[in-house]
């Protein structure tokens, strides 16, 4: 059961990341902060899965931090994209 | 029983799992932002929910599986008014001259 | 398995830590540097370190990110024309930061092995503290001076970051909220702190005993505020306010007055009673929890920059 739990979350957090790195180069910066708030979820998930394959109770307190601050950082984007006049173009240039 | 419970956590984790897969693949396949929103807000709450779903059974006590179900509650608020504000900032720019 | 993950975290972390180091605009650094502390805080889980994967979470996932974005909405808006640094003073700034990371690698790899370790000896002192949590006693016990001396720079910091504003601006509040905080801000401001409290407190009162304590619960205190703040819910408050600054003080006073009690009742500066050791910790968390919520959270919320009301 626990190599099975251990397969779930390294498969989920494959996914996400790899997920987030394809999306790292994207032009929009909104995609990209969505897709680390996919990470976050998958993180909590995985970390959820780990706690239960190592059976440590403490790791549900952390995907319980994970998820009480997951809408925090995206909060904070979005209210300094109010003023944001750049446009996509400008990040286009990103990776050089 | 316990075969039972388990059988129900295997499939429930991997429904979970496959969900993320497919919300990863909604993120960078789906052809407009909102459509992506989407996909990332399915993951978030049918995925993780799954999980959780699936862990359950496992829970070592009761106040640990309440402690389960409150990380879901707490990512349904979360990725509820994160994917508000994230199609909000797009319509505010779209309706920019 | 186990071992497939792990090789993955750290392939991941380097990958992005050379992400955010080479992008150019500093929003897609910030964001990717968002998702390093994620990652960087499950890398502290696989090493079983929760507390510290725990303040990792909190401060990433709570603070850093908040800070960083709203220091660079601001420099966007000051400024249309971004400045990046010469090539010469780039590279100086790789070679230091190679040169480091090298050192540590090299007292890393010099450690003879198996590697000292106190461990044993914590843990079997653990039962005259009181307390089930070895970090918590080490951090509260042990080593108490460390973790005192760390809240003292805490407050030193604020205080630079307060020395910043103008003289006729001095002792007013901070600006931190949006011209319009959109309804679904509002609502998180609304529906989020209560939990945020309710995890802080458990996460403080647990940390005796299990994996949390003092510094996670006040980063998440911290981070609700800001909220409440950025959400126009509730003003900053004007620095020069008494009761800001007694609690500010607050925790950092007690240790310090616990401290000196152990001349008297103990056997010397920061030790503590026989049998009353986890009261004591207990209450001195608790001050600290508040003190450190204040002080995180005015570090993210800047040098005031309105004039006091007279």
């Amino acid at each position: 059961m626990a190599d099975l739990f251990t397969g779930a979350a390294l498969f989920i957090l494959t996914v996400t990341a790899l997920g987030l790195f394809k999306v790292l180069r994207s032009e929009i910066a909104v995609e990209r902060m969505m897709a680390v708030q996919l990470l976050g979820t998958g993180g909590a998930a995985a970390v959820l899965l780990l706690g239960a394959a190592t059976s440590s109770p403490a790791m549900t307190d952390v995907a319980l931090l994970l998820m009480l601050l997951a809408a925090v950082s995206c909060a904070a984007f979005t209210s300094g994209q109010s003023s944001h006049t750049a446009d996509a173009s400008e990040q286009a240039e990103d990776e050089a | 029983m316990t075969s039972l419970a388990n059988a129900f956590t295997l499939v429930a984790v991997g429904c979970g799992a496959l969900l993320f897969l497919a919300g990863t693949l909604g993120l960078l396949r789906f052809p407009d932002t909102l459509s992506r929103l989407h996909a990332l807000s399915k993951a978030d709450n049918l995925g993780l929910g799954l999980i959780v779903l699936g862990l359950l059974p496992q829970a070592e006590s009761f106040a640990g599986g309440l402690k389960l179900v409150c990380v879901w509650l707490l990512a349904q608020i979360s990725a509820a008014t994160a994917s508000q504000l994230i199609a909000g900032v797009l319509y505010r720019r779209k309706s920019r001259p | 398995m186990t071992m497939l993950l792990d090789l993955a975290l750290v392939a991941w972390l380097l990958a992005l830590a050379i992400h955010v180091a080479r992008a150019r605009d500093d929003q897609g650094a910030i964001i990717a540097f968002i998702a390093f502390g994620l990652l960087l805080g499950l890398g502290w889980t696989r090493l079983s370190a929760i507390d510290v994967a725990m303040t990792e979470a909190a401060i990433g996932g709570g603070v850093t990110g908040m800070l960083l974005l709203r220091a660079e909405a601001r420099l966007r808006q000051r400024s249309s024309q971004p400045q990046t640094p010469k090539r010469t003073t780039k590279a100086a700034a790789a070679i230091a930061c190679t040169v480091v990371a090298a050192g540590l690698a090299l007292a890393v790899l010099s450690f003879p092995s198996p590697a000292p370790t106190l461990a044993p000896a914590a843990a079997a002192a653990l039962d005259s503290t009181g307390l089930g949590n070895p970090v918590t006693a080490v951090l509260l016990a042990y080593r108490a001076l460390d973790t005192l001396l760390e809240k003292v720079v805490l407050l030193l910091a604020l205080l630079g970051v307060w020395s910043l504003a103008p003289d006729q601006l001095w002792g007013g509040a901070p600006e931190l909220r949006q011209t319009v905080a959109p309804p679904p801000f509002v609502y998180l401001g609304r529906i989020l702190p209560p939990f945020g409290v309710l995890i802080a407190v458990y996460m403080c009162w647990v940390g005796a005993d299990a994996p949390g304590g003092t510094f996670q619960a006040g980063t998440v205190l911290a981070a609700m505020w800001l909220l409440i703040m950025l959400a126009s819910l509730r003003p900053a408050p004007e620095t020069r306010r008494t009761t800001l600054r007694l609690l500010l003080v607050g925790g950092p006073v007690l240790f310090f007055a616990v401290g000196f009690l152990g001349f008297a009742v103990a056997d010397g500066f920061l030790s503590y009673p026989e049998g009353a050791a986890k009261p004591i910790i207990v209450g001195i968390e608790a001050a600290l929890t508040v003190s450190i919520a204040l002080t995180l959270g005015l570090l993210v919320a800047g040098p005031s920059s309105r004039a006091p009301a007279p």
